[in-house]
């Protein structure tokens, strides 16, 4: 589904990713981790096409189709969903309205009609308690006032929503308690299935024992500097990014 | 070019002092003319001008035409009104009141709303109004030509519920005709623990070349609540300059809704003045310009006694290579202690030949108090722009979006709905792309 080839990217002048590889198929679940700077979110925010990155080598292909040729909209369309980091708080734009315009505007991609007010709302009830979304965050403006466990949560509740083919999760985990913590990787589990691909990128391995990856990969300035299974992430969870750093080096 | 204008209007008052009201005093009008002698036009040497140059409106030689309030076609009135609101409404034409059009105008017994012309109460306009100093060309220039306007006034303790509704209409059909003006009058009093909602809503026949001069006075006792919404959207030709003064006693509150959409050049000032501890006035307003428009907002707020707030937020998005000024100031005498008073100006430029000039003032001479101020400039935020976009919007609807909303922040607590979406409806008509939103505007 995802072919990450020699990517570099620099941001103004500075190089972050320095020739990553990466491949990712329909139905696995795979986890990036590495220390801060690492390029952990550049690389999420190339993928969902932010502007202010220079692709200097490499190639993305999403579906066999250069990634880079698509906006934003475009990839979301196709079925690519961002939760981000720091969901941006927006006044004055109905959280609701838009996930019915995002909702709408991937149907017509895919050559569906729109949902109407009640199938939408339907969609919407059913939805919300994957991620026991309080009703009362639907109809304010996005994110506004939201604490930092209701973000996330409504990124991942617009996720459920948009039923994406590839989720990159952007350091989901960070600012939620451990309850919130349990809610959103249920909601995150119930949407994994063979035909969607989900990648987590985190800082911590805390995460990855409520969502159990197929993949793990350490992203360390720049390159993927080794990849596993699951047994990756608690051996890194022992013995710190220092242990891989050094283990890459000598290799 | 100010000397060739003020021969211009003492002719004008020649021809016309016959046919203009009877009921304003001719001693208004002759100092008001002596005044405009003395005074002639504001020029961008004076401070207060300084961003905004009259000369395109006295350059014109505006008239009161053959008759006054010639008609104009009223079907652009239809759309002025509220459909769904229960209001009283008063139609002018070219500043002469229209009965015919008008409707709703019985109130409830002691209260008065009605067209100045046919108010003969000199008594209650002298109490309320008599002593307003002029201080200001066109004020002059609109009590020396005073013609027509509302007059309202409640008495003591009465709440009228239903909105007050007053509607100018301007321009002519006929092109031909040399340009005509109008010089609107609006005297509000409001009585003790008295409370009212006004609406002026100042528009023309698109594409038509006139001159409004409007002029508001406020007056509101003690303890007294007003709603007051001036929404300008006159023809995008015309010259729009407009002042609304308000006074404002013990415990009374004022809610100002200022709303600057139309004109080639327009001018609005709200000059406010809390005389009395515990008054409170709220102004939030926005101007959208695009084109070659200029938009010129100026507000004064004077606190003159202890205990007394003020908020201030206006917002302005400009397009095209159109131009806005802001000009906010407070002043807060050496009496007025434990004042309250907060102000802000954000503004959104859409096109990289807008501009706006902002100049938000606060002079304290008091020293137990709480201010603050503020103005930024700015384009739409690149983060929200990608958060629409990653959630599979165009740019152009992110981007329409994010103006609407900008916009909509000012007006989206006005307390009647049915209001509130005429509003919202004529800021989509002024903002780009609002056909793509639809669905957000429900």
């Amino acid at each position: 589904m995802l072919t990450i080839k020699d990517l570099q990217v620099r941001i103004e002048n500075k190089q972050i990713l320095k020739g990553l590889d990466l491949a990712v198929n329909a139905g696995e679940v795979h986890a990036i981790m590495g220390p801060n700077g690492s390029g952990k979110s550049t690389l999420a925010s190339v993928l969902a096409g932010r502007d202010g990155y220079d692709v200097t080598a490499g190639a993305v292909e999403y579906d066999g189709r250069d990634l880079f040729e698509l906006s934003p909209e475009d990839r979301a369309r196709q079925g690519i969903f961002l939760a981000f980091q720091y969901p941006v708080e927006i006044p004055g734009v109905n959280n609701i309205y838009l996930l019915k315009a995002a909702l709408n505007a991937i149907r017509a991609h895919q050559g569906q009609p729109p949902l109407d007010a009640v199938e939408f709302l339907q969609v919407v009830r059913q939805k919300m308690q994957l991620v026991n979304m309080d009703e009362s965050l639907l109809n304010r403006s996005v994110n506004e006032g939201f604490s930092g466990g209701e973000k996330k949560r409504n990124e991942i509740f617009q996720m459920a929503v948009l039923e994406p083919r590839l989720a990159i999760l952007d350091e989901t985990d960070s600012g939620l308690d451990i309850d919130a913590l349990k809610t959103v990787a249920e909601g995150v589990n119930t949407l994994r299935n063979e035909s969607r691909a989900i990648v987590l990128v985190t800082h911590y391995q805390r995460l990855l024992n409520y969502i159990v990856p197929d993949y793990v990969h350490v992203l360390s300035d720049g390159k993927i500097i080794r990849s596993g299974d699951r047994s990756l992430a608690v051996e890194l969870e022992e013995k710190g990014y220092d242990w891989v750093r050094q283990g890459a080096k000598a290799a | 070019m100010s000397e060739a204008a003020v021969s211009h209007y003492l002719a004008e008052y020649d021809r016309f002092r016959d046919v203009l009201a009877a009921s304003w005093p001719a001693q208004r009008r002759a100092d008001a003319l002596e005044y405009l002698k003395t005074h002639g036009f504001p020029t961008r040497r004076a401070e207060q001008w300084k961003y905004t140059d009259v000369s395109p409106i006295t350059r014109r030689k505006f008239t009161l035409g053959k008759s006054p309030g010639a008609h104009i076609d009223d079907a652009p009135v239809e759309k002025l009104r509220f459909s769904r609101l229960n209001c009283h409404e008063l139609v002018f034409m070219n500043g002469s009141f229209c009965a015919e059009l008008s409707r709703n105008l019985r109130l409830p017994s002691g209260a008065t709303v009605c067209a100045l012309q046919s108010n003969g109460n000199a008594e209650l306009l002298e109490r309320y109004f008599g002593n307003e100093e002029i201080g200001h060309a066109f004020t002059a220039l609109n009590t020396a030509f005073l013609n027509d306007g509302v007059l309202v006034h409640v008495p003591d303790g009465m709440e009228i519920p239903a909105p007050i509704h007053i509607i100018y209409l301007g321009g002519r059909e006929d092109e031909t005709q040399p340009s005509s003006m109008s010089h609107p009058r609006n005297l509000i009093a409001l009585g003790r623990q008295a409370s009212a909602s006004i609406i002026e809503t100042y528009a023309g026949i698109p594409g038509s070349e006139y001159f409004t001069n409007s002029h508001t006075s406020i007056q509101a006792q003690a303890g007294a609540r007003l709603d007051y919404y001036k929404v300008q959207q006159e023809s995008r030709r015309a010259y729009h300059i407009g002042r609304t003064r308000i006074s404002q006693q013990a415990d009374s509150r004022v809610d100002c809704h200022a709303l600057s959409l139309g004109g080639k050049l327009a001018r609005w000032d709200i000059d406010a003045e809390l005389v009395e501890p515990g008054a409170e006035i709220n102004l939030n307003g926005l101007y959208l310009t695009s084109d070659r428009q200029h938009v010129d907002n100026h507000t004064l707020v004077e606190h003159k006694q202890p205990h007394t707030t003020s908020n201030e937020h206006y917002r302005g998005i400009m397009n095209g290579r159109s131009r806005a000024v802001f000009n906010g100031k407070v002043i807060v005498h050496e009496q007025a202690q434990k004042t309250e008073a907060h102000q802000s100006n954000a503004n959104l430029l859409l096109s990289a030949d807008a501009e706006v000039d902002t100049k938000p003032e606060l002079e304290i001479y008091a020293d137990d108090v709480k201010c603050s101020h503020g103005a930024t400039v700015g384009r739409l935020d690149e983060n929200m722009l990608f958060y629409l976009r990653s959630r599979a919007l165009d740019e152009d609807t992110a981007r329409s979006l994010l103006t609407y909303a900008f916009a909509d922040e000012v007006i989206r607590d006005i307390r009647f709905p049915e209001i509130r979406e005429r509003l919202e409806h004529s800021i989509a008509g002024e903002l780009p792309d609002t056909d793509l939103i639809k669905e957000f505007m429900q």
